[in-house]
């Protein structure tokens, strides 16, 4: 993908904040996303990661400050949420895949209904995409007769359905058993590597080496540091962010 | 007591049963409406819903029934008494199954939603693919429970003057002056039609228990 560097980023957040009550949990983000590139979000919990990230696809409202993703201003409410949504494909800690409905229906509901592709084509698709993330013999089973692993895979597949031009993951492998991590996080790769554009709020560090262009660290709702990973884990400007590494590094 | 009393006793059933089937399937219609708009996020509207459902839980049925039926008449809106029966039953169930299922809807992990919307269904698809499809499951037990009220409940339009199964039963007794007989048969028939249900209810919610497992 060659996106020119002058070119308006694919996700662009500018002096967001957000309150809940009086309780402040995004200070002042500036952040801006070029298409393709992949971030790691990391920090303490209930340092804002997540809500910055559920900003993006409207799940969450701002107060203040303007959001961009790929054109549409966040706030010009209704059609331009649904657009956004259209473009960013999330995927959650708890799969959150819909438990009356087959795999393979989970992943064509959204096409047939939002995108409105016909029913054949959207099966097609999701066989392709199932076949990708590795469990397109699971395609006619419900999420409960699923391993953790092999849910979030259909999760992953039921986004990417689709077609989206960002993908943000919020705590993707926290909710799975250790031994189903790495599966989930080979898919992310492969999706990485195939130039998606992704935000990724994670503590897998060994991803954010491999993976990341850029990491982001947050504490108390403002971006404290961001760096490319080499120099973010080599030399951590700020003590915060040393102590959060520290933490998070022993106990891998 | 003879073949056309007992004829007559079927046909208060019948009146029963017809009755039973309009307060259930019109207040299911406008119950949806009512859960819908109890847990739109809009507030006045949640408010507004939440003040009719208390209006109908607070009050008893028998008087509901008295002023759709008098009410409406004194105010110079003269209804066939099936009409206003069938008004009253229907508003009565809205209420109640309205609570039932903004208690189910409710209880659809937010995460649901949360999928939903991210990937861009509109509200429509995701009450109608997403929510209400778990929704319903959850309720079911207690909508059965309902439905059994509700059957029960008809017996009520015997005061004004409906000839259900209850008054039918009333008048052959006085006829025949059998009334042990004559209601004892009567309960039999509101127990072979509510019993069932609540077989089926009971069996749905340990059904339901294990799947949650």
């Amino acid at each position: 993908m060659s996106v020119a560097a002058t070119a308006e980023p694919m996700i662009a957040m500018r002096g967001v904040n957000k309150w809940y009550g009086t309780y402040q949990v995004l200070t002042d983000v500036n952040l801006a996303v070029r298409a393709s590139e992949k971030i790691v979000l990391c920090g303490p919990s209930g340092s804002g990661k997540s809500t910055l990230i559920r900003c993006i696809n409207a799940l969450e409202t701002y107060q203040k400050g303007e959001i961009v993703v790929d054109g549409f201003h966040l706030g010009d409410q209704g059609k331009t949420i649904d657009a956004v949504r259209r473009e960013v494909g999330m995927v959650f800690q708890q799969f959150n895949l819909f438990p009356h409905m087959t795999v393979l229906e989970n992943c064509t509901l959204a096409p047939i209904r939002s995108r409105g592709i016909p029913r054949a084509r959207a099966e097609e698709t999701a066989r392709r995409l199932l076949d990708r993330v590795k469990i397109l013999n699971q395609a006619d089973k419900y999420p409960a007769q699923l391993s953790g692993g092999q849910q979030q895979r259909a999760a992953i597949a039921r986004a990417l359905c689709m077609e989206p031009k960002v993908m943000l993951f919020d705590e993707p492998t926290s909710a799975l058993d250790p031994e189903m991590v790495k599966e989930v996080l080979d898919t992310m790769i492969g999706l990485a590597t195939d130039g998606m554009t992704m935000i990724c709020v994670t503590h897998e560090m060994g991803f954010a080496r491999q993976v990341a262009d850029r990491v982001i660290f947050m504490a108390e709702g403002r971006i404290v540091e961001e760096a490319e990973p080499e120099t973010f884990f080599r030399t951590p400007q700020h003590e915060r962010t040393r102590k959060f590494l520290g933490e998070i590094l022993s106990q891998h | 007591m003879d073949k056309n009393q007992l004829l007559f006793l079927l046909g208060g059933l019948k009146w029963t049963l017809t009755l039973s089937v309009i307060g259930f399937v019109l207040g299911a219609v406008a119950g949806l409406a009512v859960a819908l708009a109890r847990t739109s996020g809009i507030s006045w509207l949640e408010r507004a819903t939440a003040g009719y459902i208390a209006l109908f839980q607070g009050t008893p049925l028998l008087m509901q029934l008295f002023v759709v039926y008098y009410g409406l008449a004194l105010a110079g809106l003269k209804l066939d008494p099936w009409v206003s029966v069938s008004i009253g039953f229907t508003l009565h169930a809205s209420a109640f199954l309205g609570e039932i299922w903004r208690g189910s809807i409710e209880a659809v992990p937010r995460g649901q939603v949360e999928a939903a919307k991210a990937l861009s269904l509109s509200y429509i698809h995701r009450m109608k693919d997403v929510v209400l499809p778990q929704a319903i499951r959850i309720s079911l037990p207690a909508t059965i429970g309902f439905l059994v009220q509700l059957i029960k409940g008809t017996s009520l339009a015997a005061i004004i003057g409906f000839t259900e199964l209850m008054r039918a039963g009333t008048i052959v007794s006085n006829q025949n002056f059998k009334p042990l007989l004559v209601l004892g048969l009567v309960c039999a028939l509101y127990f072979a039609l509510c019993w069932p249900l609540s077989v089926y209810g009971t069996w749905l919610e340990r059904r339901l228990v294990t799947a949650a497992r």
